[in-house]
């Protein structure tokens, strides 16, 4: 268990990540701009949803980062739980931000989809709830680490929340198989026969990859940030404000 | 590892084992108000309170569907391709209703047998494709699109 406290050590974290946040903001632009021109213009409407289903693009990979998301955050809790490592503690607080504004997304554009498709904004069937939940428990997650003056301290309360929330992820992906819900079934993960054309899976994936190297990027982004507030005090912060 | 980072993973594991279990015991104690509709199936067998009100689920029976003089009343079946029950409904269908389609209608079933709906929901399935390829895929085989399961 060596390279957990090597690559989580402050400084040698703060070095590694800065390569990987040029890189991963390169991506993300490349990424995000191919999969919205090819998602928003390319890419066929649907014989029923017509150009609604347009917002599939945005809402599918928002809903599978929501899930994603937590659980980086939930291993980051492990870690910090048993290993007190400084930089994980910072994780879990960065990606609940990050994550609830994925969850917010999703059920936005689902909102906004529901509508005209469905005839309602909003319906308490498992896939939805079981969302919203995910929403409250990322809210929790930040409120229990800040309402400690220690922050160390609140890092260990928030972690022990992260942990047992990750219940819910199965919870979300097979509410729709297990319940009756008015929300469809998965599309994409029956490898064997995905139900859509490839001139919508491909924009599908090309958005999804988007969105996963624009989430990394953005934790490296606000962890490193939020790593040099809180060891402003410490040399190795000091020597890299003195160059 | 060192005995106190032992004696903490111990901890996280109970702490997920203990809470998975709790929550998979009331979801299954809770399993049938999960559902959010029931078909009719269920309903001939007696599964569900008719005298309340409950949602009901299926596919609409193609050539079932009926404007009413009125113009504003529509009455159709819902079928799981076991058994049927014919639904009326008064007010604005969704977009998506047509026959073939899965749909979710809330109301009562009246002394009759017939379910009074109060709101009808579309329920969209999981299958997308172009136009163009629903038309073809109905000009070859003659069906509704919906009811061929693969595409490409």
């Amino acid at each position: 268990m060596h390279f957990i406290h090597k690559y989580g050590s402050p400084n040698y974290f703060y070095q590694w990540s800065g390569t990987w946040l040029k890189i991963l903001s390169a991506l993300t632009l490349i990424l995000m701009a191919l999969g919205l021109y090819w998602a928003l213009i390319i890419s066929p409407p649907d014989y029923q949803q017509s150009e609604t289903v347009r917002i599939m693009y945005i809402h599918v990979p928002s809903a599978w980062m929501s899930m994603f998301t937590y659980v980086v955050m939930a291993s980051a809790g492990v870690v910090a739980m048993i290993w007190r490592i400084k930089v994980a503690e910072i994780v879990v607080a960065q990606s609940a931000i990050i994550g609830a504004s994925f969850t917010l997304l999703a059920l936005v554009t689902g909102m906004l989809w529901g509508k005209p498709m469905w005839g309602a904004y909003w319906v308490w069937d498992a896939r939805l709830t079981s969302e919203l939940v995910l929403l409250f428990l990322y809210v929790g997650v930040l409120a229990i680490y800040s309402a400690y003056e220690d922050p160390r301290t609140g890092a260990k309360a928030a972690s022990i929340l992260a942990i047992v929330g990750v219940i819910n992820i199965p919870i979300i992906h097979y509410s729709v198989e297990w319940w009756n819900t008015l929300h469809q079934g998965p599309t994409v993960t029956k490898f064997d026969s995905p139900s859509a054309p490839l001139s919508m899976l491909t924009p599908l994936f090309i958005m999804f990859f988007a969105f996963k190297t624009y989430f990394f990027a953005l934790l490296f982004a606000r962890t490193r940030n939020a790593l040099l507030s809180r060891e402003r005090h410490t040399s190795w912060v000091q020597e890299i404000l003195e160059k | 590892m060192t005995p106190k980072r032992k004696q903490r993973m111990i901890f996280v594991i109970v702490l997920v084992v203990g809470f998975g279990a709790a929550t998979a015991l009331a979801l299954f104690a809770f399993q049938s108000n999960l559902l959010y509709f029931y078909s009719p199936s269920q309903i001939e067998a007696g599964e569900v309170a008719t005298d309340q009100m409950f949602r009901l689920g299926g596919l609409v029976v193609e050539g079932s569907v009926a404007r009413h003089a009125d113009g504003v009343t529509t009455s159709f079946d819902l079928t799981d391709t076991a058994d049927s029950i014919t639904v009326s409904y008064t007010g604005l269908l969704p977009d998506l209703f047509r026959e073939g389609q899965g749909i979710v209608a809330q109301g009562k079933i009246n002394t009759d047998g017939v379910f009074i709906a109060q709101e009808v929901l579309a329920k969209h399935d999981e299958n997308y494709m172009p136009p163009e390829l629903a038309e073809a895929l109905q000009a070859a085989g003659g069906s509704h699109p919906e009811s061929i399961p693969k595409t490409q």
